[in-house]
């Protein structure tokens, strides 16, 4: 071994300035040493306070940072999918009630337009009814017209008839007027 | 001297450094600390560089790292633990990456020497110690004094409870050390019949054939010893700093 231990070494070195090499159980156990406790206490102190300011201020915070990054990433697309989920039910929701809306307003239309017809048809028939009854009443008036002058020439036509009637077989000169209270006398009977 | 178990854990002076009388040469094991610590940086730092929303392979592991450490740490201290998140897995990240670089052929382990655990462990017992009276003051005693024992019993408890306490940083060193370093000359012993076995002719390769065997298999138990070791004494420090941070258990 060319490297120096660090124990005293019990044999003289050898010829031409080479360590003899010792026997193991001439030696001092190695993690027993005494000799090498400060330089190690040193070196893991140097090495120790570097690694833990190494993890302190730059690997932890940055890894803590990516798994932060990451989870409120993923909280935030949850958020979203769940904020798009309730806006498709608010999308639907609308959907539907303008879809009864529409169903109610049909219906209504068809309601109306059903009254309407009726109505129409309702207002014509009366007009017509009041038309023929207007037409009836007429020909009615006429009718009696037409009899209360035939009935009023009755009484003029027998007076007539009958003042010839009696011209004829008596050849009497009545007055017209006498014929015409004769007549008239029977006719109120 | 190839076979020699224990010749692997021999600290080697690269650079001479001393002052006033003490030597503190930078030594194979600072060579393979400041590995590890370079290691470690490079590991996470590099893995982490893309801020990647969906991870690289690398970047994934680290982040699995971050979260087992500080999932460890939230469970045995809660979230008042998490200001020492960046010591436990300092902690947590050297020991792991000292242990898996002993288990290259020819390197150093540096958790192999009890120095270096004994140096982790007391500032474990030393920040649990120094915290705990900060925050509570006396009261960190209580946790000397469990609640709810009887008078008679109290003292004997209490001193129980003390010689623990006391216990802590010498079991916690050496464990990882006696670990490590039980490991690694099992290991060297095994090999070492190998070499020796198969310079003995044909009968002797066919005798070498188990201690291989048991080589291979203690290699794998070592990978699951030096990442196993890590976490055992990160969650130990995660459970006294939780004395510290809740004294009346």
């Amino acid at each position: 071994m060319a490297t120096q231990s660090h124990e005293p070494t019990p044999f003289a070195p050898g010829e031409g300035g080479t360590l003899v090499e010792q026997p193991a159980e001439h030696k001092v156990f190695p993690p027993f040493d005494s000799t090498t406790f400060a330089s190690q206490l040193l070196w893991f102190a140097i090495t120790f306070v570097l690694l833990y300011y190494v993890m302190s201020k730059i690997a932890l915070p940055r890894i803590a940072g990516i798994l932060e990054d990451r989870r409120d990433r993923i909280a935030s697309d949850l958020d979203l999918a769940e904020r798009l989920k309730q806006d498709s039910k608010a999308a639907l929701a609308g959907y539907e009630k303008s879809l009864a809306e529409a169903r109610i307003r049909a219906n209504a239309i068809a309601e109306g337009a059903r009254d309407g017809a009726k109505q129409a048809a309702a207002a014509k028939r009366a007009a017509t009814e009041a038309n023929l009854a207007n037409k009836l009443a007429a020909a009615e008036k006429r009718i009696g017209e037409i009899k209360s002058k035939a009935l009023a020439d009755v009484g003029e036509i027998a007076s007539e008839t009958a003042e010839s009637v009696i011209r004829a077989l008596v050849d009497s000169d009545l007055g017209k007027t006498e014929i015409a209270d004769a007549v008239a006398s029977v006719m109120a009977k | 001297m190839a076979t020699d178990p224990i010749n692997q854990f021999q600290i080697h002076t690269l650079i001479p450094i001393e002052v006033g009388g003490v030597d503190f040469s930078f030594t194979n094991s600072a060579l393979f600390m400041a590995l590890t610590v370079a290691g470690a940086s490079a590991f996470l730092i590099l893995s982490s560089r893309g801020r990647g929303l969906v991870p690289t392979r690398w970047q994934s592991a680290a982040e699995m790292t971050y979260e087992f450490v500080a999932g460890t740490l939230r469970e045995s201290a809660g979230s008042e633990g998490m200001k020492f998140f960046p010591f436990v897995f300092s902690l947590f990240i050297f020991i792991l990456f000292a242990n898996l670089l002993g288990m290259f052929p020819y390197f150093f382990t540096v958790t192999s020497h009890i120095i270096v655990t004994a140096a982790m462990s007391m500032a474990v017992i030393l920040t649990v110690l120094f915290y705990g009276l900060w925050l509570h003051k006396l009261h960190f005693f209580k946790l000397f004094v469990p609640s709810g024992v009887p008078v008679v019993l109290l003292p004997f408890i209490t001193m129980i409870e003390i010689l623990s306490f006391i216990s802590r940083p010498i079991s916690l060193s050496i464990r990882l050390f006696a670990n490590m370093l039980a490991g690694h000359i099992t290991l060297k012993v095994f090999a070492g019949f190998v070499v020796m076995l198969s310079s003995f002719g044909f009968v002797g390769i066919l005798g070498a054939i188990l201690p291989l065997a048991a080589a291979v298999a203690l290699t794998a138990l070592e990978f699951l010893v030096a990442a196993l070791q890590a976490y055992v004494f990160a969650i130990l420090t995660c459970l006294y700093l939780n004395d510290a941070l809740h004294p009346g258990h």
